[in-house]
């Protein structure tokens, strides 16, 4: 009897703070109704006292956020007009100078507490969430698998652009997490999309993808993101992308020869280890073949001997620096990786008098 | 029993003789984090008053209530703790939703009053001495204001200190904590003055 009472009054004292506690919270957190204004047309009317993010999602407006919500990514930024309290330490990393002066915010990390003004791009209205369900999972390289997914309506989204995987709690992950893969399908095939996705050793979503997923299952997603597109000007496009950085340019390629169009140069440089790494050589040559103004240049930097290689070797860097020595057109670059990769690429493209601004990237870090 | 000690002397006993801070020694931490500022000084010193003030009164009910009758004095402890994490999880509410300014002032050391040693040693000290509930509030409360007197000196202290030429390597902490012996030996001057254990 006695050894209990000491447990059972802890417990209950805990209990009664705990209590306490909700009811405090539910008065002072309660906001009450508030309004979101969006780009001086649209008002919400919401629930306060939750993140914007949460908020905007819950009224099917769907900011990107590729770290679901955890301050880490700085993909959610959203320009707030009204005064929502200074920037939050767990912000300023992650806002420029020019940013912090425009008012851009982290929709992920301010709470609303009353009505409050927000601008956002048109094109996040278009954003919707679909049900996929798997239609097949193959395996392009050792560590890349391509997964296809079909959707219930029809997506509206640019060759470039990416999407958010909805991943569920399995295992030892107990939230889901959202993770963003460019799309490598063609943007006429309205009720499919196809995401080439490389295992990360021990990352969340590329291990379930990898090692859960399987065919006819479901799968949410959330998109289109992102303003890596082509843009539409005369210029040669310079394409540099290795592994499953594929993915966007395979997207654009295939948008191209679809469309048929010729009057523009397309330069795609794949760069690889060895050939285990390459994938996809032949549906590209055959699209070399049949479109005269697309080069398919794939550079292996360490080729087994085995590989029995004849095509470029060296790294991307300095295959691409000696072709765009001989070649004197007006040039856009698209770039598609690691920070590392589009670094050193964008190094060397400036280098050849491609300005800066036309150089267009999407960094999978 | 309960000492016959008159509530006012106890109050001013807790601000100068026996300065929690300077006589005790009991949350240096945020004391010397948090200094290098008047703003948020202020601030923390506001928020350990009204903790102190407070859980020293909730937990001396608690104790003559609730472990005293039950034979759990033993308890003392961990009770004491989780009413205080209790309050200061509530006082962050509240200061988020009065003012988000002092909020983010306050930022990490808001939630770290809970482990300030202060709070409790004065929670503890109110037991160990048999207060009674109206010498408590005044000595919760006194213990409050001598913590902010004492953080609110140092860090006008640190502001000149900071323009001093002061040898490289005792420039931040070392500096600090000399000064910390300083301002101790100084309030040592008041002890003559009251006499309160
Ligand atoms: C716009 C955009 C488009 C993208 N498109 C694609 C795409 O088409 N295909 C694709 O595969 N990915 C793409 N990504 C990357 C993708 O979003 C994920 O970041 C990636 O798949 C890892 O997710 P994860 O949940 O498996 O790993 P997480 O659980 O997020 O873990 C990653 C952790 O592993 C570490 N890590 C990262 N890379 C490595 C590595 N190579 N080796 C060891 N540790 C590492 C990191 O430090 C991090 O802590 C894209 C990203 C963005 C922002
Ligand atoms: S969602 Fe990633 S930083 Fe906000």
């Amino acid at each position: 009897m006695n050894i209990l009472t000491a447990p059972i009054i802890v417990a209950v004292l805990s209990a009664i703070l705990a209590t306490i506690i909700v009811i405090i919270d539910g008065i002072v957190n309660n906001y009450g109704e508030v309004t979101i204004n969006i780009n001086g047309k649209k008002d919400l009317k919401v629930k306060g006292g939750s993140k914007l993010l949460t908020t905007l999602s819950e009224q099917k407006i769907f900011i990107p956020s590729a770290c679901g919500g955890r301050g880490s990514c700085g993909m959610c930024k959203v320009k707030v007009i009204s005064d929502v309290g200074p920037i939050l330490p767990t912000e300023a990393p992650l806002l420029s100078k020019e940013e912090i002066s425009k008012n851009i915010r982290l929709s992920c990390q301010i709470k609303i507490k009353s009505d409050i003004k927000i601008e956002i791009p048109e094109e996040l209205f278009s954003v919707k969430k679909y049900k996929g369900k798997i239609v097949s999972i193959k395996d392009v390289t050792h560590d890349i698998k391509e997964v296809r997914i079909e959707l219930p309506e029809e997506i509206e989204f640019k060759a470039g652009q990416y999407a958010q995987l909805i991943i569920p709690p399995y295992d030892k992950i107990k939230e889901s997490v959202q993770r963003a893969y460019s799309i490598a399908s063609k943007p006429s095939e309205k009720n499919i999309v196809e995401f080439l996705i490389r295992l990360v050793p021990k990352g969340i979503a590329t291990t379930y993808v990898h090692t859960k997923l399987k065919e006819n299952q479901n799968i949410d997603l959330i998109g289109p993101f992102g303003d890596f597109y082509v843009r539409e000007t005369n210029a040669d496009m310079i394409c540099v992308a290795g592994g499953s950085g594929m993915a966007p340019i395979k997207s654009i390629i295939y948008d191209m020869y679809e469309k048929n169009i010729k009057d523009r140069n397309i330069w795609y440089f794949f760069g690889a280890r060895s050939l285990k790494d390459l994938f996809y050589l032949e549906e590209l040559r055959k699209i070399e073949k049949e479109l005269p103004n697309f080069h398919f240049i794939p550079a292996l930097s360490e080729p087994s001997p085995e590989d029995n290689w004849k095509g470029e070797v060296g790294l991307i860097t300095d295959v691409l620096n000696k072709y765009l020595k001989e070649n004197q057109n007006h040039k856009e670059g698209y770039l598609c990786g690691s920070p590392g990769m589009i670094n050193a690429c964008v190094n060397v493209m400036t280098k050849n008098g491609i300005k800066q601004e036309e150089i267009y990237y999407d960094n999978f870090a | 029993m309960i000492p016959n000690i008159n509530p006012f002397i106890l109050f001013f006993a807790a601000i100068f003789t026996s300065n929690i801070l300077l006589a005790n020694f009991l949350g240096m931490c945020s004391f010397i984090s948090v200094s290098k500022d008047e703003k948020s000084s202020n601030g923390l010193g506001i928020a350990v008053t009204f903790v102190m003030t407070i859980t020293t009164t909730i937990n001396w009910f608690v104790y003559k209530y609730i472990l005293v009758p039950f034979k759990l004095e033993y308890l003392k402890y961990i009770v004491f703790i989780i009413v205080i994490a209790a309050i200061v999880q509530i006082l962050e509410m509240l200061i988020e939703r009065v003012s988000i300014n002092l909020y983010m002032a306050l930022g990490i050391f808001l939630p770290l009053i809970t482990v300030n040693c202060a709070i409790l040693g004065v929670a503890l000290f109110m037991q160990l001495r048999n207060y009674s509930l109206i010498q408590t509030i005044f000595y919760g409360t006194g213990s409050g204001l001598g913590w902010w007197l004492a953080i609110v000196l140092l860090s006008s202290i640190r502001k000149k200190v900071d323009k001093a030429p002061v040898p490289p390597a005792l420039k931040g902490p070392g500096i600090t904590l000399i000064t910390i012996g300083f301002m101790a030996m100084a309030f040592i001057g008041f002890s003559g003055m009251l006499n309160v254990q």
